[in-house]
Parts: structure tokens; sequence; C-alpha cells
């Protein structure tokens, strides 16, 4: 109470001190005294400026209504700008934005490119091809030349062969080791070999073409031959066979005709038939001699044909084409047995004839003898006619008298001759005999000739065959060898292509792997270069990193001594700190900042610090915060006193109330100070409980800030205290850093272990 | 120390007033005997001078630091008493 009314009074009583003094110092009067008396000028002042205020605003608007970029600089530069233009102005316009070219097209340049390349590409291919099927047209046309040239010389060797009937020489199989053709086939080979680097088969479908071909040739002349052949043959045949018919039929009817004679001669018969008989034979004769006639005729066409067919055959002979041999042997045969058969049936018809000569030769005498009987029947009697058969029923007795002298004299005229032949049996037997002999002979001869022919003719056939046979197999032994030989040409040249395909593939196949292997092997020893570099590498860096963290262990461990030397030398600091009495400061803390600056000679943040520390300090040392403590109080004390005391007021007087002030005023020693000072806190009291409050709880800071903050005579008393404390404080604070400073640094370089 | 100084201050004050009030005492004393047939008033006039230099003494001992004594310090003080002069008299203008 009594307090607040001193305070109060003590307020007013400062108050009319402010209030009388108008040079106020600008520290305290913080109110200004605005004396707006004269109200019309302010009014004039204020209306001048929102004048200028609102123009300013105005021509800026318009402006930048005008002017869009004006308006966004203003917009920029002005914060909240924007807002008031688009309330006046609305939305600011939109940016102009400069066309952007487009992107130059994607050219099908790529594409042309691609097809020009891929056109390129194929080109060579189409170039490779051309000049592939191109050197191989031309080893086959080249082979072709030869190989029918060869293929003309085998086919005239083997007809060489064929026609020498009784050479039967191996064949050599043409194409491997031929006497005739070796230059053709050397020359073909060369070829062969010329052009093996590209060889390439000869296209199947060109020897089967040619083989076929000549095949088709071969059996075109073939069905030609045979045709002719056969056609020959066949007439020949029919006409042998028609004259063979047709001599069977002589044959038949000499035999008829003969065994009608015989008949006829038989006078078993009645005399009726007898004319019948003789008719029949008439015509059994006319029908011989037509049957002769025939036959005559069909043999000699049969033996024209024959000969044709011989011409034919020998023709065929001629032409020389193997295949044809077996028919050429065949028709050959058909003719030997067509000759055979017809000579047979000739012979037959001879010997008929030859009988049937004998018994008309026979019935000729007979006749001559019945002639002659009837001519002396006519004589004996003249009235029988010629006929006499028939006049079996007319004769009378003396004809039949006659008759029957006639015939005993007939029969005694038979008996001699008969008696006469009997004796002249014998003769006439060995004559007969002779004369048979010698048909039989000749006919023997002839047969013997005839049968040695026809033998001769069988074993010419059948050497014939033989050798045809020989000849056929020989030639077929020649084509199976040209065959094999054409085969293993085949072969070889299927092979030889075959082993470059596969050399080629192989080589291909080799060309990859030995790539790959050669790749991979060098992949492989990349990848050794590689890891071996990065090991080198590695190791030369952990050499290096070795080195460096050695040097750096170094530079570290002379870090750590230098910084164990600055601990130690903050740590001597320190302890001089503590030196202080409980008056009298410290020692001179020269020495150990001296020792400090020598031990962190190159750090210049020690060295910094080390030379912040004030001189005073160096030179006098510094108070402990104790004594300062202590001395506060008596500054306190002496504060409070003169609390009253400044430049305006400093009579005795002052001192005086002053002195009263400090006794009357109670406060609380100690208040403790707020987060922020108000100016009401700036009075002495307020300051100096403050100050004891931090003060006496270590805060010499604070407590030194709110000394600082007396005005007046406190603070001319409280000067000296400021100055020690603040040296302390800043000798303090740089001692703080320097140690955390060490501390740091000796952390930094310790190793935690 | 600063704090000291007030304390010197007051010492010399006192003992400067202390000689002063017994001279002025003396003095009075002497005057009053000696010249003034041992009235009063020199007494109490020389105490009173004595005490009253003294005083003044002592005022102006304390107040000696806030007095300025330098021609410079007389200048700076005079163009701030200008400027505060032309700033209060705007003040009063408007």
């Amino acid at each position: 109470m009594l307090r607040v009314c001193w305070k109060g009074a003590h307020a007013a009583a400062r108050q009319c001190v402010c209030g009388k003094v108008k040079a106020h110092s600008l520290q305290h009067c913080r109110k200004y005294t605005t004396a707006g008396d004269s109200g019309s000028t302010a009014g004039k002042i204020v209306a001048a400026s929102l004048l200028t205020v609102g123009g300013g605003l105005g021509g800026t608007i318009l402006y930048a209504k005008w002017d869009p970029k004006f308006r966004a600089n203003v917009e920029k530069s002005v914060p909240y700008s924007d807002q008031l233009f688009e309330m006046a102005l609305g939305p600011p316009p939109p940016p102009l934005v400069p066309l952007q070219k487009k992107p130059g097209k994607i050219e099908p340049l790529q594409i042309s490119s691609l097809s020009e390349a891929s056109k390129e590409s194929k080109q060579p291919k189409a170039k490779a091809k051309k000049s592939d099927p191109a050197p191989m047209e031309a080893p086959p046309a080249v082979e072709e030349a030869p190989a029918p040239q060869t293929l003309e010389e085998a086919s005239a060797e083997a007809a060489h062969i064929i026609s020498a009937l009784g050479e039967v020489p191996s064949v050599p199989a043409p194409g491997t080791s031929d006497e005739s053709p070796p230059g053709h086939m050397a020359a073909g080979e060369e070829c062969k070999d010329h052009h093996e680097p590209v060889l390439k088969e000869r296209p199947v479908e060109e020897v089967t073409a040619r083989l076929a071909q000549q095949d088709k040739a071969e059996q075109d002349a073939l069905a030609a031959l045979t045709a002719g052949l056969e056609e020959s043959l066949g007439s020949t045949a029919k006409t042998t066979l028609q004259a063979i018919g047709a001599q069977e039929a002589a044959l038949t009817a000499i035999a008829a005709h003969t065994n009608k004679l015989k008949d006829a001669m038989d006078s078993q018969t009645p005399p009726d038939e007898k004319s019948a008989q003789w008719k029949a034979l008439n015509e059994a004769l006319s029908e011989r001699t037509r049957a002769m006639e025939e036959a005559e005729e069909a043999l000699l066409k049969a033996k024209g044909e024959l000969e044709k067919l011989r011409e034919v055959i020998n023709s065929a002979k001629q032409s020389k084409i193997d295949t044809a041999r077996p028919q050429i042997l065949a028709a050959e045969e058909n003719l030997h047995s067509m000759i055979v058969d017809l000579d047979k049936v000739v012979t037959k018809v001879q010997t008929a004839q030859t009988e049937a000569k004998i018994v008309s030769q026979y019935s000729e005498l007979v006749n001559e003898a019945k002639a002659q009987f009837q001519q002396e029947l006519a004589n004996i009697t003249p009235e029988i006619q010629a006929n006499w058969k028939g006049l079996s029923g007319k004769l009378s007795a003396d004809d039949l008298n006659s008759l029957i002298a006639h015939a005993h004299r007939r029969i005694d005229q038979l008996n001699r001759e008969l008696a006469e032949q009997r004796v002249r049996e014998q003769l006439h037997i060995e004559v007969a005999l002779e004369q048979q002999k010698l048909e039989d002979q000749k006919a023997l001869e002839r047969a013997v000739v005839s049968a040695l022919a026809h033998s001769r003719e069988d074993m010419r056939l059948e050497q014939e065959k033989k050798d045809v046979l020989f000849v056929m197999e020989a030639e077929m032994r020649t084509q199976l060898r040209r065959q094999a030989a054409a085969h293993t040409d085949h072969l070889r040249d299927v092979l030889k292509v075959q082993e470059q395909e596969l050399r080629e593939e192989a080589q291909e196949i080799l060309n990859s792997r030995v790539m790959e292997q050669e790749t991979h092997y060098r992949r492989l020893t990349q990848e050794q270069l590689d890891t071996f570099t990065l090991d080198m590498n590695a190791a030369y860096a952990r050499l290096k990193g070795i080195e460096e963290a050695i040097d750096s262990h170094v530079i570290a461990e002379e870090e750590a001594r230098k910084a164990h030397q600055l601990w130690l030398s903050v740590e001597a600091l320190n302890y001089t700190l503590k030196s202080a009495g409980a008056d009298s400061p410290t020692e001179p803390l020269e020495g150990a900042v001296g020792v400090i600056k020598e031990s962190c000679a190159e750090n210049e943040f020690a060295q910094a610090l080390a030379t912040a520390i004030p001189e005073e300090s160096l030179s006098r040392g510094i108070y402990s915060e104790a004594s300062l403590r202590a001395r506060f109080y008596d500054i306190r004390r002496l504060a409070r006193r003169v609390a009253l005391i400044d430049e305006t007021r400093n009579s005795l007087y002052q001192y005086f109330l002053s002195y009263l002030q400090s006794i009357l005023l109670f406060e609380s020693e100690q208040v403790p100070p707020p987060a922020k000072l108000a100016p009401e806190d700036l009075d002495t009291f307020k300051l100096l409980a403050y100050a004891t409050y931090s003060i006496e709880r270590g805060d010499l800071e604070l407590a030194a800030k709110f000394v600082n903050q007396l005005r007046g005579e406190s603070q001319r008393v409280a000067q000296d205290w400021i100055k020690e404390a603040r040296l302390t404080l800043e000798t303090k604070q740089v001692i703080s850093l320097l140690s955390a400073y060490a501390n740091a640094v000796g952390l930094g370089t310790t190793q935690a272990p | 120390m600063s704090e000291k100084e007030l304390g010197q201050k007051w010492d010399r004050c006192l003992a400067d007033s202390a000689i002063k009030l017994g001279t002025g005492l003396g003095l009075g004393i002497v005057f009053s005997v000696v010249f003034f047939k041992r009235r009063t008033w020199p007494i109490a006039f020389g105490t009173g001078l004595g005490l009253g230099m003294a005083y003044s003494n002592c005022q102006n001992d304390l107040r000696s630091h806030y007095v300025l004594h330098s021609k410079v310090a007389k200048v700076c003080v005079l163009i701030i008493d200008i400027i505060y002069y032309h700033v209060l008299s705007w003040s009063d203008v408007t």
C-alpha cells in the first residue's frame, strides 16, 4: 500500500518532471506528444496525401490496363496487386505463346532407305543367284556336250562289242577306264574337275531327260524295228502258214490223190464205182494240181516273205540296237523255224510227190498196160470201147473168149515177164536199190545238207542266241556297269556335292564355333582383364585408400595430438580461470592463451577464438563469477540508492530523494524476469530484481543484460561491474567455445574402441 | 571500480563538507568573535556558507560526470538543441 502510494507519487513526480522539460532524451520519452491542434492543416495534409495516393493508384491501374507487361511487372513486384487488378480490370490477358514449330515429319526416308537397303541387299542376292545359276548352267552345258559324245562313243563301242560276236571282252564300264574315248572322258573329267569348285550335280532331271531321250530314241527305233519285224514276221508267218497249209493241203491232196489212185489201181472195186473213182481221181488230181499250184504260189510267197524278213532282220541287225537283239533273234528263230517247217513241208510234199510219182508211174504203167490191154482188146475186139469198165454187162461170149484168150495170153506174157522180172529181179532190185540208194543218198545228202544247214542254222541261232544272250548279258553288264558307273558318278557327284555342302556346313559350324570360342575366349580374357583391372584398380584404390587412411591417420593422429594439446591448453586455461580469488582476478590468461595459440597455430578457428579473448583478460585476468556475484550485491545496493539520479536529476537533493526511495521502496529482491521486456520493466528496481534473480540462478549474462539496461547514475555505478561481467562473460564464452571446439576436435579425432 | 567512485565521491563530499562546515563554522566563529561582536549570525552565516559550499561542491562533484566540459561537446549539444527546437517547432506548426 505504502509502496503503491509512493510509487504513484514517484510516478507523478516523474511525470511532472517529464512534462516540464521539453528536451527529452530519446531513450526515455517514448511517447511523442502529438500536438495536432490545427486540424485544418492536418486535414489539408491528409487530403493531399490521399489525393496523391489515389492518383497514383488510378494511374497505375489505367496504365496496367493499357500495357499488360507493366501490369505483369507490377503484379510481380507488388504483392496483392494482382487481386486489385483483377478486381479492377478483370483477369489478365492470356500470354501470347509463340507458335511452336511443328516437329519435322518423320519422313519415310527410313522406310525408303530400308527398302533401298533391302533392294540393294536383294540385288546382290539376285546377282548372286543369277551368277549361281549361270555357272551352274555352264558346267552342265559343258558337261552335256561331252556327255552325249561319250554316250555315242559308248554306244558305238557297245555296238562294236556286240557286232564282234566272237570276242567276249570284259567290257570296261564307260567313264572309268575307257580305251576308245579316253580323251573325251578325260576331257569330260577335266571339265568335271574344272568345274568341281562350282561342281553341281548334273541335275537329275537332265540326266534322266537325256537318258529318257536316249531310251525313247532307242525305244522308238526299237519299236519301229520291232514293229517292222513283227509286221514282217507276221506277214511272213502268215504266208508261211499259208504256204505250209497249202503245202499240207497239197500233201493231203497228193495223198488223197495217191490213195485214190491206189484205190483206183486196185481193181477190187466194182466197176460202177470205178468211174466214180476215176472221176474222184480226176478231181483229186485236179485238186492236187491246184493244191500244188497253190502250194507253189504260197511257197513262193512265203519264200519271198522270208527273204523280206531276212532282209528286215539284217537291216535290224545293222541298226545295231542292242535291245532288239532278242527280238531279232526271235525273229530269226521264227524265220528259221518257218523255213524249217516250210522245208519239212516241202520235203513232205516232195516225198508225197515222189510217192505220187511212183504211184502215178504205177498208175501210168497200169494205164499203159490197160491201154495196151485195151488196145489189144480193141485189136481183138474192136467193138469194145476204151472205157471197158463200163462194158462189163455188154460183152458177148466171143468177146469174152477173146478177152479170156487175150487175158491168157496176157497172163502168159505177164508170166514170162514176171519170170523175166524175177530173173531180173535181183538186178532190178539191185539197180533199184542202187537207184534208191543213190536217191536215198541224194535225199540223204539233201536231207543231211538241209539238216546240217538247219542244224547249223540252229546252232547259229543258238550261238547267236547265246551270243545274243552273252552279248545281252555283256550288254546288260555293260549297261549295268554303265549304270553303276553312272550311279557311281551320280553318287560321286552327290557325294561331292554333299561333301562340299557338309564341308561348308562344317566349315560354317567350325567357323561359328571358332568365332564363338574366340568371342568366348576374348570375352573371358576381357573379363579376366577386366577383373584383373578391377582387382588392380581395387587394390590400387585400396592401397591408395590405405595410404590415405594412413595419411589421414597420421593427420588424424596429428590432429588428435593437436586437439589433445588444444584441449590440454584449454583445460589449462580453464584451470587458470579457477585461480581467481574471492576478489582478486585470475592470473593473466596471457600465458595460457599463448599456449593455446601455439598449440593451434594452424587452426584458424582456434586462433580467431584465441584472439577474440579480450585484452584485459589476457593481461589482467578476469574475475570469477562468484566475485562478480558478490560484487553485484554492492552494485545493487548502490544502484538502488542512486536510482533517481541521471543527467537531469543529479542534485544532492535528488540524491537524498533517491536514497529515501531506496530505503522506503520495498520490492522483492528477486523477481523472475519476463520473457519479453516491456517498457515499464525498465525501472531500475525491477531491473535490479531481475538481475538479482538471474544472478542467483547463476545467469550472469542475463543479469549483466539487465544491469546494462540501467540508466543514469545507476548505470555509471554499475559500469565497471558490467565491464567486468562482460569481460568475464566474453572470456568464458571464448573459453567455452575453445573447450567445446577442443572437445569436438578431440571427439572427432578420437576413435571409439 | 565505478561503484567505488560514488563512495569515494561521498567520502570526498563528506570530508569536504566536514571541512567546509568546520571551516565555515570556525570562520564564522572567528568572524563573529572578531568582527561581529559574538553575534550568532556570522556563525550561522559561516556555517551556512560552509555547508552551502560543501553542498555545492558535493553536488558538483556528484554531478561532474553529467556536466560537459569540452567545447566539442558543447557544440554537439548546441546542434542537438537546434534540432530539437526545429522538430518541436514543426510539430507545433502542425
